[in-house]
């Protein structure tokens, strides 16, 4: 076991877990947030995906005993109050979503490359969003609409950061 | 996953002690080859010593005419790094062409370079570089540390602390992907170097990453693509599996290794 301690989506969680807790069983399991979702478990489809100081990552890849002090975001953790985050909002408009399973770690994937191009000063072109996604598999919607909302999206999340320049 | 026992040793000497000390100890680099071998029960380690917490571990350096990479250095942090995008562009360009973005944040050089799967993209760079790997205990030449499909020269709690790359005059990688694992089915890596030229194919291979001689000749000569007319490899050597034949993958040798000398910088 090892004693674990860290910030999810603002708040302190601490607990003991056996060593071999993946981050995506603590997530779901221990803190009940269930909107991170597993669906291969084998790596490769990104339903999980979560932010780990500041990075994306699959939760179902990462153990939870090796992030101790980290600082975690999950999908519960994108929107404001009430408010949803633009890249939610984007999905919703857009239709970027069926069934739902794959979304909220398309969510977080998008949230990341659209922060990521945007440290850099680079654009983030269609093409580029959907060599982004080669981690995010999705069974239901052919991927147009998620580009579209990723694209819509990127505009309304540099709309503040101009507006302060 | 079965249980194991997890370390987060403060420096090298404490990890391979724990390593020397565990029944079946395995090091944890990005844990993104590791973690999911263990998941399938392919794995079981029984003490897993990350090496996450030795600080400097992911520094990258260049002088001398050498690029220092840290082992934990993560392939995202290598493809964004001004330094080796100053130093060996295409290492940075191939860094950031490894799986997808989260595999990136995690994956690291050292595990990767560790593992030598026959599909990887880094193999070729260190080969075609002629790197060195630096481990706790030695320095080995790049022509002698792979020795194999997921076999290498690192011996028993020996750990990668850093690759030394020489710095070519240019140099280009290109991978064709398996359209659905995004691995290499076959990726070329070339180096115009103060020795010569130097070319190693990944993904291709029976025996994992190796030298193309005929094609290094022919490069040495002219270091551009038409100078690889005629230049092939053994398609006895070669991989044969459901995403291509042996034949197929030499020919596709022949047609990345033109594709990364167009491209080299
Ligand atoms: C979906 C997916 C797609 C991928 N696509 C690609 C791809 O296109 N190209 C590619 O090259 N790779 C790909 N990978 C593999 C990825 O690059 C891994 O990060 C890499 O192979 C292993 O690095 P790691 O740091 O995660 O090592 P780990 O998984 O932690 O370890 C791998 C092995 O190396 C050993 N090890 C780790 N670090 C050290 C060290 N410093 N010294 C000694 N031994 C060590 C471990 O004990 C273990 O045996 C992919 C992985 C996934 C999950
Ligand atoms: S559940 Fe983690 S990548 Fe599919
Ligand atoms: S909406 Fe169903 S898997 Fe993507």
């Amino acid at each position: 076991m090892t004693q674990i301690k860290m910030t999810v989506n603002g708040k302190s969680a601490s607990a003991d877990v056996p060593d071999n807790t993946l981050l995506s069983e603590f997530l779901r399991e221990n803190l009940r947030l269930t909107g991170t979702h597993v669906g291969c478990d084998t790596s490769q489809c990104g339903a999980c995906v979560v932010h780990v100081d500041g990075r994306a990552v699959k939760s179902c890849t990462v153990l939870a005993a090796s992030l101790d002090g980290a600082d975690v975001t999950t999908i519960e953790g994108v929107a404001n109050g009430k408010e949803l985050h633009p890249m939610q909002a984007a999905f919703k408009k857009h239709h970027g979503l069926q069934c739902g399973f794959c979304t909220p770690g398309m969510i977080m994937s998008g949230i990341d490359m659209v922060s990521r191009y945007q440290a850099e000063g680079q654009a983030l072109t269609e093409d580029a969003i959907r060599h982004e996604l080669e981690g995010n598999i999705c069974r239901c919607t052919g991927y147009h609409n998620i580009v579209k909302a990723i694209e819509d999206a990127a505009d309304q999340m540099s709309a503040p950061a101009q507006a302060a320049e | 996953m079965y249980q194991t026992k997890y370390h987060k040793p403060a420096s090298v000497d404490e990890a391979v002690a724990a390593l020397s000390s565990a029944e079946d100890g395995k090091v944890l680099g990005g844990g993104q080859t590791l973690l999911p071998t263990m998941k399938q029960h392919l794995a079981a380690p029984t003490d897993l010593v990350d090496l996450r917490g030795i600080a400097g571990m992911d520094a990258i350096s260049a002088a001398d005419g050498v690029l220092t990479i840290g082992a934990g250095a993560r392939h995202a942090d290598v493809a964004a790094s001004a330094t080796v995008r100053e130093a060996i562009p295409a290492l940075a360009c191939l860094a950031g062409g490894i799986g997808d973005p989260a595999v990136r944040s995690m994956g690291t050089i050292g595990g990767s370079v560790a593992n030598n799967d026959p599909a990887a993209d880094y193999p070729a760079a260190v080969l075609g570089l002629g790197a060195t790997v630096v481990t706790n205990s030695r320095e080995i030449a790049a022509d002698d540390f792979f020795e194999g499909m997921f076999s290498t020269a690192l011996g028993e709690d020996e750990i990668i602390t850093a690759i030394k790359f020489p710095i070519p005059s240019s140099a280009g990688y290109t991978k064709f992907p398996n359209p659905a694992s995004r691995y290499a089915m076959v990726g070329v890596f070339v180096a115009q170097t103060g020795g010569g030229a130097r070319v190693a194919v990944t993904g291709a291979g029976q025996d994992g990453v190796f030298r193309a001689e005929m094609m290094e000749n022919a490069l040495s000569s002219s270091f551009e693509a038409g100078a690889l007319d005629g230049a092939t490899v053994d398609s006895r050597g070669m991989l044969s599996d459901i995403h291509g034949t042996a034949e197929y993958r030499a020919h596709l040798v022949s047609v990345m290794a033109k594709r990364a000398v167009d491209s080299a910088v």
